[in-house]
């Protein structure tokens, strides 16, 4: 194997020689994936169910709630694939890049994030099955669910935020060793990411822990609705970054090295990190636009903190292209488009992720008319918002961690990945997008005409609206049935490269690219965490200090808890 | 830190885009006047709402000048009054509260679309150019009866 200097990326051993996981850190990752595979079947299950039931296919038997169903899809994907996911591929990496393996404390940590989200996630089911949560995944006040539920989450949060510190510590225990050099790009960014988590969790955290658990237990009367809104979507929309950030990091650090390819650039990719931390909190109240209770005025500085996000996607999308372009270039790519040809298309590993980021085109385009203050009048609460998140949540990120598991799971089970299953993942990759096509393209069309989302099967009583709806909706049930299709054939593929698939005769090797060996070192200002925190604090402050202080001077009446389900 | 030019006429150009837009969306804002609903006046405790004025009488007050108030109810799981009925043209003042649970008022194919926070009343005003008769819903989910809570609006 040809000799690779460690450009960048001290510590990781690219291309030297075979690297291997430490069999704890193994262990600790499996935890993970594998709990999110369980989420995974579980949600998607939840998720054709209720959509064959709203688009009137079928009638779900009366002790299987529509509701009840719509929240274990929501909490299932939303909430706890993602989380166990996210956190297992963010801790191969680190392992990988900060040193190798993690250290002893670091996996304690490790483990205790996970056996809390478990616990926790446990608690929040069983709260949904007895039917004692169906308050679905975004639990708006004065609905109250169970204690359990709201305790569960509690749990999911707080283990998360005990994960974070393996990866606070692998970074820094890397950066001690190695003074003065710029630290590992993969480790970098999932500090960026988890730094984002931790601050946006606050706000639900405080909303759950301070709010609604003494309230669902009965030792406070009323909640104030208003101020809970808020903290949930000064949470709920870094969420979504949240989700986003890992598949950008796999873009971005692994891709290049499954395509030959270098990565463009060291500082630029850091950057755009920083700049979500930055742009991802203080916009929740975009998700406020339509309710009582906040000033106008606060709402649209937030629309144009909002906006900011065009910036990093914008130096996202180039750095990513011109990555793929120059390894294209490099493969004998000639002319102005020939380097498209040269990527490895036949790779699953690559077209997942690719596909996903050429749905994630459309899929930003319609955030920022989601997040249009005007616009927003339009397609708030309907369909369209649901189909803006499966093209987003469901495809640029669902696709890009589906190319993430057809990596991961051989690198840690030392199967092979064969030919037959890699055209097999293919396969897979392409059915998700056609039911994708359906579904999404079905719920953005029938939200324009007006269909709400969150809604059971109905004809508001044969109003004559809901006819122009008709065909959407067998576009919509046609697309939820193929989407599940594609979930049944990845978990079969998932459980045989975990179990069942051949040896692999050499190690597999965990793909980290490296910078361009002409790129220059990045500045020092990117590393210093303490000084973004520090301007995300202020931006934060800025943007809710306003809100929230009317929300104490004038509370509104609070409201008594409602079991309305 | 070096930034390629390539690159930075890409930036150039999503900054410009930004700027349009937020100056489109500023100037619908702030000179046109044109929000989404909101609302700063408290309403009573919600479990009172419907013995209080103006809403132990939800209906279509005309205001004089062409400009009418509707005050509605949304309670799981009906509106309050079921069928209002407004001029064609007419501005109209919606007034919306909650007395339970967190609703919505939509009324497809026009722009009104509220949330119904209990505690708050929700403001929104709208001129219905188009007579006839309108679909009006709940969309933020609400409990088991979500999807039957539905009313009419009559522009005639
Ligand atoms: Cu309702």
């Amino acid at each position: 194997m040809e000799e690779v200097k460690n450009v960048g990326f001290g510590g990781a051993t690219v291309g030297t020689e075979p690297f291997q996981f430490h069999p704890k850190d193994k262990l600790l990752i499996k935890a993970h994936i594998g709990f999110a595979f369980v989420a995974l079947g579980v949600g998607a299950l939840a998720g054709v169910l209720q959509t064959l039931q709203r688009t009137g296919v079928i009638d779900l038997p009366t002790s299987l709630g529509y509701y009840q169903l719509l929240t274990l899809h929501g909490v299932s994907l939303a909430l706890v694939f993602t989380t166990f996911f996210i956190i297992g591929f963010l801790f191969s990496g680190v392992a990988k890049t900060a040193g190798g393996e993690l250290s002893v404390r670091e996996r304690m940590w490790g483990w205790i994030g996970f056996w809390l989200m478990l616990g926790g996630t446990l608690l929040a089911l069983i709260a949904i099955g007895t039917n004692d949560a169906s308050v679905l995944y975004t639990f708006y006040a004065p609905m109250q669910a169970s204690p359990l539920f709201y305790t569960g989450l509690a749990g999911l949060v707080v283990g998360s935020w005990s994960s974070s510190v393996t990866i606070f510590s692998a970074f820094r225990r890397w950066r001690r060793a190695h003074p003065g050099e710029s630290s590992p790009l993969f480790a970098y960014m999932a500090v960026a990411t988890m730094i984002l988590w931790d601050i946006c969790t606050i706000g639900v955290a405080l909303e759950v822990v301070v709010q609604l658990i003494p309230w669902s237990l009965g030792w406070v009367e009323r909640v104030d609705v208003s101020l809970s809104r808020t903290l949930f979507w000064y949470f709920g929309h870094a969420l979504v970054y949240f989700w986003l950030l890992p598949a950008y990091i796999y873009w971005y650090v692994n891709v290049p090295r499954l395509i030959k390819g270098k990565i463009f650039s060291n500082s630029l990719p850091r950057l755009t990190f920083i700049l979500f931390i930055l742009y991802s909190i203080p916009v929740g109240l975009h998700h406020q636009f339509n309710e009582p209770g906040v000033d106008s005025f606060w709402k649209f500085v937030q629309t144009v903190l909002t906006f900011f996000v065009v910036i990093p996607s914008f130096m996202t999308a180039f750095s990513i292209l011109a990555t793929f372009e120059l390894a294209g270039r490099s493969q004998g790519g000639k002319g102005l488009f020939g380097w498209i040809t040269k990527l490895p298309y036949k790779d699953v590993r690559f077209l997942a992720p690719f596909l996903g980021m050429l749905l994630f085109v459309p899929g930003g385009i319609g955030g920022i008319i989601n997040a249009s203050y005007q616009l927003n009048q339009v397609v708030h609460n309907t369909l369209w918002v649901t189909g803006h998140f499966h093209l987003t949540l469901g495809s640029s990120v669902v696709l890009t961690f589906f190319g993430i598991s057809y990596m991961l799971i051989p690198v840690l089970t030392g199967r092979k990945l064969t030919r037959a299953v890699n055209y097999l993942g293919i396969l897979q990759s392409f059915v998700w997008v056609i039911g994708m096509a359906f579904m999404s393209g079905g719920m953005h069309a029938v939200g324009l005409l007006g269909e709400p989302r969150r809604i059971s099967y109905t004809t508001y009583g044969d109003a004559p609206i809901t006819q122009a709806w008709l065909p959407y909706r067998q576009a919509i049930a046609l697309g939820g049935g193929i989407l599940f299709t594609a979930i049944i054939l990845f978990l079969i593929i998932a459980i045989y490269l975990w179990l069942f698939a051949p040896k692999a005769e050499q190690v597999n090797e965990y793909p980290i690219g490296e910078v361009d060996a002409d790129q220059q070192k990045p500045p020092y200002f990117l590393e210093r965490w303490s000084i973004w925190i520090g301007v995300a604090v202020g931006l934060i402050l800025f943007a809710y200090t306003a809100p929230f202080v009317q929300m104490f001077i004038h509370p509104a009446p609070g409201a008594l808890p409602m079991r309305t389900w | 830190m070096d930034v390629p030019r390539y690159e930075r006429l890409w930036l150039w150009f999503g900054i410009v885009t930004l700027l349009i837009f937020l100056v489109v969306t500023g100037v619908m804002a702030f000179s046109m006047d044109i929000h989404p609903a909101n609302g700063m006046h408290k309403t009573a405790a919600p479990e009172q709402v419907l013995a209080t004025a103006p809403f132990d009488q939800p209906g279509v007050y005309p205001l004089g000048n062409n400009e009418y108030e509707v005050v509605m109810v949304a309670q799981a799981f009906r509106f309050l009054p079921e069928t209002p009925t407004v001029p064609v043209g007419a501005t109209v003042h919606f007034r919306v509260t909650s007395p339970d649970v967190v609703h919505g008022i939509a009324i497809p194919q026009t722009n009104v679309n509220m949330m119904v926070v209990p505690g708050h009343v929700t403001d929104f005003t709208y001129t219905f150019k188009e007579p006839g008769e309108y679909l009006l819903l709940c969309n933020e989910y609400c409990g088991v009866g979500h999807h039957v809570m539905m009313g009419k609006l009559l522009v005639q």
